[in-house]
């Protein structure tokens, strides 16, 4: 068992990071998959990493009630959020959601009595533990294949597909977005909360919009298609700036590449890699 | 029982439907012509709660349908297809009819998580999908992708997608658009036959042997406008309805030939 | 007091409307959302910050370099990146998550290479004397940003208004199908729009270089916010709109800062832009934003 410890005591926040970063992926597959691009998660993440944070710090809550609380509001304000900005259509929908991350942003930056402004949030105890990670994984992963196997999953494929006629076919089209935007805000918030309690320092510039793009990347790494794409874009987000170690400050160069390969290549993520591979037919961009 | 009272639609300063009155009763085969722009398809976006009327009622078997959600109307019992196809593409033929089945085995998604309840109710879905591919002639093609269908396989699969919903009642939006001789008597055929099973129907048309052959009753739409209602025989005598098609001093009465 | 808000206000607004109208060109003409726009502009300030730098050119020269490369950058976009995704006829989610990639690759590079701290345009290339108009003091920097402005978005106006090309262009943005029945090189003009929307984007970089005096990897962000929320209250796809949003936004800035402070500064452009997403999301003069059947 030496040999589990050395490997824990080098890689762990590797494997913690992965396991985040995989929630984080599961939070915007939710809504890709229903056709939204929001890029609001990692603002949504930030709120549960602030909520938590401070639940454990000033409140002393035990851990597991800090992260519950902790993802509950970002699903709330996602819940809040949703109605007036989801009925707008793509691009505006993007942008909407991009103001909303700078708001919170700027407002975690100006509030520095709350949160510690642009100083961040240090001492947060560390009590993260690997199987809170891979059991709050495993139980998302879980709940959302099941989802995606069943008529839930395929209302969402056709919505993405065409609104209308989805809503013609008697399914409350508003209801399913809402839906899964507050659900996937509540499990980005939920990473955030995780992720707080193992870096012990949070501060707002984490969750601005080189995560959000992170975040954006993993799920059109893993596509649409399954919550495993999103398993299989977390991970490879995360471990391969740590495989190609030179990198450092082009981290994000690798991310914009990335997007870039990815929507001129394989449209469909990194499942029609596979498909490409095998067949070598016209991807269909659903 | 549908009943369109006083339906009036106004975008703007311009009036596209002008205090529309129409019964449409049950178990019949209704069908709604008009030239191009009369405002036949806004009609049917205003029935199905996609745009809202600027004045005026609609009843449902006795249920307002003022301010409903298109989804709540699909609900209640009125489902439509599209003057342009709007299927699914990339999804398979069947799965295309198994999104439509909202109505049957109602069950939250919290028990979607759990399998052995998900595989029993789905089997329902799946079979029951089949039989209405079957209806419409498609039950073969059920795996294939549906965007890969000919052009009158998809519009057929449109309508299975439709009657998935259970509706009683059935709005066609120019069903024989693009559709061969021979397509078209296979539809003519399916459509007496869903009749008989008790649904009624309202097609919007331009085939005039199709509309003829088919409707007990005839409403004709022109410039916003009801101007004329009754059976085939009088609409195809009825001189406002030869002047919309076809103007004045006309000698082409080729439309309305049997 | 306010007459000299209001000089601070028309320049900084002259600038943001030239951002804007490079950004809105793209969308009316190509119905693209180019979130690279606000890394374009980062590396035109960056191209006329070098320009001056090593090959020592004045300041005119450097910032006409700055269009030159801008636009050669708006040129390889269109090839590399919005033409593959247009013959694909890819949904409109492809070419904002490519751009997207885009950005951050761009804006990652540039940081790699020049370093993350705030570079400065040496002050000798400034014309820092001050004019007294009417009782306000402009400096000459501030005119000369005015009237940069207001030039090219004269030339550009002129030219899409009274050219056979300007005329095409706009054929394009109303309908691509139907002009290119009529013969019009659709694809030729839409890499042009790219070029000309790029190096619009390029000039507000240097502008805004010089009105700041801070060149740095990140500048492009905040810029492309602000950009967006100019258009999308000027309506997304029209020229007046991005014209007028950019003034507002502008004005709003300016006269926020004097009388409420300069702390929600940034928040300005992205409450507003909350704000008419919200209320009105096809601003002033756009096209319906929500879905329809």
């Amino acid at each position: 068992m030496e040999w589990l410890e050395t490997f824990w005591a080098t890689y762990s926040t590797l494997v913690l990071s992965v396991g985040t970063n995989v929630l984080l992926a599961l939070s915007i597959y939710l809504t890709l998959a229903c056709g939204l691009l929001t890029v609001a998660n990692a603002a949504f993440m930030g709120i549960g990493a602030y909520a938590a944070a401070l639940l454990s710090l000033h409140g002393s809550l035990p851990f597991y009630l800090s992260l519950t609380l902790g993802a509950l509001l970002p699903a709330m304000v996602a819940a809040m959020l949703g109605p007036p900005t989801l009925r707008l259509s793509g691009v505006y929908l993007a942008m909407a959601t991009l103001a909303f991350g700078e708001i919170v942003r700027i407002t975690l930056l100006n509030t520095e009595n709350l949160t510690g402004g642009a100083l961040g949030l240090n001492g947060i105890p560390q009590y993260t533990r690997w199987f809170d990670v891979f059991a709050i994984v495993v139980g998302a992963l879980y709940v959302l294949v099941r989802f995606a196997g069943s008529r839930i999953g395929r209302t969402m494929i056709a919505i993405r597909q065409d609104e209308v006629a989805t809503e013609l076919m008697g399914h409350n089209v508003r209801a399913y977005k809402l839906y899964a935007f507050t659900l996937g805000a509540g499990l980005a918030g939920l990473a955030g909360g995780l992720n707080a309690h193992f870096t012990f320092f949070i501060s707002p510039n984490e969750y601005g919009f080189d995560r959000g793009v992170e975040i954006l990347a993993m799920g059109v790494l893993g596509g649409t298609g399954s919550p495993w794409g999103a398993v299989i874009g977390g991970i490879l987000i995360t471990l391969l700036p740590e495989l190609l170690r030179s990198l450092g400050d082009y981290r994000p160069l690798l991310n914009g590449v990335i997007l870039i390969l990815i929507i001129l290549y394989s449209p469909n993520g990194i499942w029609d890699l596979k498909r490409l591979i095998r067949s070598r037919h016209p991807v269909p961009v659903s | 029982m549908l009943i369109l009272s006083s339906i009036t639609k106004a975008f703007g300063g311009l009036q596209v439907l002008q205090n529309i009155n129409l019964a449409i009763p049950e178990q019949r085969i209704f069908g709604l012509i008009g030239p191009n722009g009369a405002g036949k398809t806004t009609l049917f976006n205003i029935t199905t709660g996609l745009l809202a009327p600027t004045s005026g009622n609609i009843e449902f078997f006795g249920h307002s349908l003022t301010g409903l959600a298109p989804h709540q109307i699909v609900r209640l019992g009125i489902a439509r297809t599209f003057q342009n196809i709007r299927i699914f593409k990339d999804m398979s033929v069947i799965e295309n009819v198994m999104v439509a089945m909202v109505r049957q085995a109602r069950y939250s998604a919290l028990r979607v998580l759990v399998p052995p309840a998900l595989l029993g109710a789905q089997c329902v879905e799946r079979s029951e999908a089949r039989s209405l591919l079957a209806r419409v002639g498609l039950a073969a093609k059920a795996g294939i992708l549906a965007g890969s269908l000919s052009y009158g396989e998809q519009r057929r699969l449109e309508i299975a997608r439709a009657l998935a919903t259970r509706p009683k009642f059935l709005l066609l939006d120019e069903p024989t658009a693009g559709m061969n001789g021979t397509e078209k008597h296979q539809l003519m055929e399916d459509i007496l036959k869903m009749a008989e099973s008790g649904l009624s129907l309202l097609i919007i048309e331009h085939d005039m042997r199709f509309i003829m052959g088919i409707c007990q009753e005839i409403a004709v739409l022109n410039f916003g406008q009801l101007i004329a209602q009754g059976t085939p025989e009088a609409i195809r005598a009825n001189p406002e309805v030869v002047e919309a098609y076809l103007g004045n001093e006309s000698d082409g009465v080729i439309m309305f030939a049997k | 007091m306010l007459a000299q808000q209001l000089v601070n206000a028309i320049s900084l607004g002259g600038v943001y409307a030239l951002f804007a109208l490079g950004f809105t060109l793209i969308f009316g003409v190509l119905n693209v959302v180019n979130l690279a726009h606000g890394a374009i502009f980062m590396l035109g300030a960056y191209s006329a910050l070098q320009a001056v730098l090593l090959f020592k050119l004045p300041l005119t020269v450097a910032i006409l370099a700055a269009m030159i490369v801008t636009a050669a950058a708006g040129w390889l976009l269109d090839y590399f990146i919005f033409a593959p995704l247009r013959a694909r006829q890819a949904p409109h989610l492809a070419p904002m998550i490519a751009t997207i990639g885009l950005a951050i690759s761009l804006t990652s590079t540039i940081q790699g290479m020049f370093g993350a701290e705030n570079l400065r345009f040496p002050v000798h290339g400034l014309a820092a004397e001050t004019l007294q108009v009417g009782g306000v003091q402009i400096t000459a920097l501030e005119l000369q940003i005015i009237f940069l402005a207001f030039l090219l978005m004269t030339v550009l106006l002129w030219w899409l208004m009274h050219t056979r090309m300007g005329c095409a262009l706009r054929a394009v943005a109303e309908s691509r199908k139907a002009a290119a029945i009529l013969g019009i090189n659709v694809e030729g003009l839409f890499r042009l729009t790219s070029m000309i929307a790029a190096s619009l984007g390029g000039v507000a970089g240097v502008l805004i270089a010089l009105y700041t005096n801070a060149v740095f990897p990140q500048m492009g962000q905040p810029m492309l916010h602000k950009g967006i929320a100019v258009v999308i209250l000027g309506g997304m796809g029209d020229i007046r709109g991005a014209l007028l949003g950019g003034f507002f936004l502008g004005c709003a800035e300016v006269f926020s800062v004097a009388y409420i402070g300069s702390t929600m500064r940034d928040a300005v452009a992205f409450g507003l832009l909350f704000t008419i997403l919200l209320l009105r999301p096809e601003g002033l003069f756009g096209k319906a934003a929500q879905r329809r059947a």
